[in-house]
C-alpha cells in the first residue's frame, strides 16, 4: 500500500537555553490533511512548524517531507522541497519595501520561467482567490489586518505548495474576519488539494478547518483526535481549552 | 543560512562591554567570511545593486556636497592664520589640496555615509528581521543574505569612492572661497598651485581607502541588522551600534591604511 503520509516526525526535541520546548515529539501528516495543532501559548507551536520548514534546527529527532529528511539534506536540497510548501506568518511578513504585486511576483520570478503575460495572469488569479484584486497596487502599510493576512496567504499560495504551514493565520483579528480567512483557508486547501498544517489557539478558526487536531503541552503531544471528540473530553485540560469557564483540575 | 546568534549581554559592567566587544568581532568575522562566499555566486542581483546605489548613494549626495563645501572653506580659514605668521599663504591651496585629498575628503566622507547608510541598513534589514520577513524569503527558498546583504555591501563599496572625489572637488571649491575672502589670490593660480602639489599618486591611496570604508559602513549595518534581535527596541540598538561600530571601524582602518601607504609610498610622507 502508498504511503500517504506526507511529514513524518520522530522523537522531536527542541530546547533554548534552559527552556524546554519540544520533548520526544512524534508526529505524521497525511496527504490532502488539515491538522491543526493547539497549545497555550509558550507551548511550541510556532517551533514546531519553524522546525518543519528548517528554521529552526532541532536538538535531536528526525524529520522527514516525503521520505527525506530535511535534517540530513543540503540547503539546495532543502530550498527545492521549500519551493512545494507555504508559510503563513503570524505577522503575514509582506515584504513592505515592495507593493502587493511585488510581493507576489517576487518567488515567481526566481523560481519560474514565466513571461510578463503569464506572470501578471498568475498574479490575478491568486488575488482574486483572497477577493483582493483591488490591493494589486497598494503597498502593505496601506493595507488592513484582514487584508495582510489574505495578501499573506495569497504570496503562500502563488507557487502552488503542496503543504501549507499557517502560523495563528487568524491572530488579532476580529471573529467575523476569522471566520472569513478560516473559510478562505478550507476552500483554498480543498481548490489546491493541498496538506496543512495550521498552528492556533482560535476555536472557531479550528473548528472550520481541521480534520485532526493534536495538543502540545509542556512540550508534549498530550492529546490527539477530531475536534468533536475532543471537544467532549472530561479531561480537565481539554474543558478549559473547550469551555468559557475555568475548570479546576483534580 | 544558520548564522551564530550573537547574545549581547544588556548590563553596562566593563565585563559585559568587553564581551560585547569581543562577540561583535566574532559575529562580524563570520559575517564577512559569509559575504565572500555568496558574492562570486548567482544569481547577482544586478538590479538590487543600482537599486541601492541610488539609495544609499544618490540620495547622500544632498549632505555630502554641504559637508564637502564647509571642509575646504573652514579648513582654509583656518590654516590661513598659520601661514601667514610664516609669510607662507602662497601655499594655502597646497595645504587645503593635500589635506582634503589624503585624508579629510575620505575620511569625513566616509564617516558622513556611515552615519547615514550603515544606520539605515541596520535599521532597515532589523525590521525585516523582527517582522520575519527575513525568515519568510528563506522558506520561499530565496536566499536572503544574497538578495538582502550581498546586494546593499556591493552598493556601498562602489559608491563611496564616487562621492569621495565628488566631496574633494566640492571641498576645493570650498577652499577657493576662502581663498577669496582672506587673499587676493586668483582661480588661475589657486587652481595651478594645486595642480602642482597634488601628485596622481596622493589621489589614488586617498580614493583607495574608500573602496575599503564603504565596505565596512555596508557589512557593519547590515551585520547589526541582520542579525538584530528584541522587537523594536532591537531595531533602534540595531541602528544605533551600526553607527558607531561602523564610525569606529573606519578611523582603525584608516590608521592602518595610512601606514601601509607610507610602506608602499614613502615620497607621500
Amino acid at each position: 500500500m502508498a504511503d500517504t503520509r506526507l511529514i513524518r516526525i520522530q522523537n522531536l526535541s527542541k530546547r533554548f537555553e534552559t527552556l524546554k520546548v519540544l520533548e520526544d515529539v512524534s508526529l505524521d501528516v497525511r496527504i490532502g490533511e488539515n491538522l491543526v495543532v493547539f497549545g497555550r501559548s509558550g507551548t511550541g507551536k510556532s517551533v514546531l512548524l519553524k522546525c518543519i520548514i528548517g528554521l529552526l534546527k532541532p536538538d535531536n529527532g528526525q524529520i522527514f517531507i516525503k521520505d527525506k529528511n530535511i535534517l540530513e539534506i543540503s540547503l539546495n536540497e532543502l530550498n527545492d522541497i521549500r519551493k512545494n510548501i507555504g508559510f503563513l506568518f503570524q505577522s503575514s511578513a509582506l515584504y513592505d519595501s515592495m507593493s502587493v504585486r511585488e510581493n507576489l511576483a517576487f518567488p515567481l520570478i526566481r523560481h519560474f520561467d514565466f513571461s510578463q503575460k503569464e506572470l501578471d495572469e498568475k498574479i490575478n488569479n491568486t488575488l482574486e482567490l483572497v477577493s483582493l484584486s483591488d490591493a494589486i497596487d497598494k503597498m502593505p502599510s496601506d493595507l488592513s489586518g484582514g487584508m495582510r493576512k489574505r495578501i499573506g496567504l495569497a504570496r503562500s499560495i502563488i507557487t502552488d505548495p503542496e503543504l501549507m504551514l499557517y502560523d495563528e493565520p487568524t491572530t488579532g483579528l476580529d471573529p467575523i474576519t476569522t471566520k472569513e480567512i478560516s473559510e478562505l483557508i478550507l476552500n483554498l486547501q480543498k481548490k489546491l488539494n493541498m496538506t496543512s498544517i495550521v498552528v492556533t489557539h482560535d476555536l472557531i478558526c479550528a473548528e472550520i478547518i481541521a480534520d485532526r487536531a493534536i495538543f502540545l503541552k509542556d512540550a508534549k503531544i498530550v492529546h490527539e483526535g477530531k475536534i468533536e471528540d475532543l471537544s467532549k473530553s472530561d479531561d480537565p485540560f481539554l474543558k478549559n481549552f473547550f469551555s468559557n469557564e475555568i475548570v479546576k483540575a483534580s | 543560512m544558520n548564522l551564530p546568534v550573537i547574545k549581547h549581554k544588556r548590563r553596562a559592567t566593563f565585563s559585559h562591554l568587553v564581551y560585547n566587544f569581543f562577540a561583535n568581532i566574532t559575529g562580524l568575522t563570520i559575517f564577512n567570511w559569509e559575504f565572500i562566499k555568496a558574492v562570486f555566486l548567482p544569481p547577482y542581483e544586478i538590479a538590487e545593486v543600482k537599486k541601492h546605489m541610488d539609495e544609499l548613494g544618490v540620495k547622500t549626495f544632498p549632505i555630502v556636497s554641504i559637508t564637502g563645501f564647509i571642509i575646504g572653506l573652514v579648513l582654509a580659514l583656518q590654516s590661513y592664520p598659520v601661514l601667514l605668521r610664516f609669510g607662507a599663504t602662497d601655499f594655502l591651496p597646497n595645504t587645503v589640496a593635500l589635506s582634503v585629498i589624503r585624508e579629510l575628503g575620505p575620511v569625513i566622507t566616509a564617516l558622513i555615509f556611515a552615519g547615514r547608510v550603515s544606520s539605515g541598513i541596520g535599521a532597515e534589514l532589523g525590521s525585516m528581521r523582527v517582522t520575519e520577513q527575513i525568515d519568510a524569503m528563506e522558506v520561499s527558498a530565496i536566499n536572503p543574505f544574497r538578495y538582502l546583504v550581498v546586494t546593499r555591501v556591493i552598493a556601498t563599496t562602489m559608491i563611496l569612492p564616487v562621492l569621495t572625489i565628488y566631496v574633494i572637488f566640492l571641498a576645493l571649491i570650498g577652499g577657493y572661497v576662502a581663498v577669496i575672502i582672506t587673499e587676493n589670490m586668483s582661480f588661475e593660480y589657486y587652481k595651478n598651485a594645486i595642480i602642482g602639489a597634488v601628485e596622481f599618486g596622493d589621489l589614488i591611496p586617498g580614493v583607495a581607502k574608500t573602496f575599503v570604508f564603504g565596505y565596512i559602513a555596508g557589512i557593519v549595518g547590515a551585520f547589526k541588522g541582520y542579525t538584530a534581535d528584541g522587537g523594536t527596541e532591537g531595531v533602534g540598538r540595531a541602528s544605533t551600534t551600526a553607527v558607531v561600530f561602523a564610525s569606529l571601524l573606519i578611523l582603525i582602518f584608516d590608521m592602518i591604511l595610512v601606514q601601509i601607504t607610507l610602506m608602499l609610498w614613502p615620497t607621500l610622507g
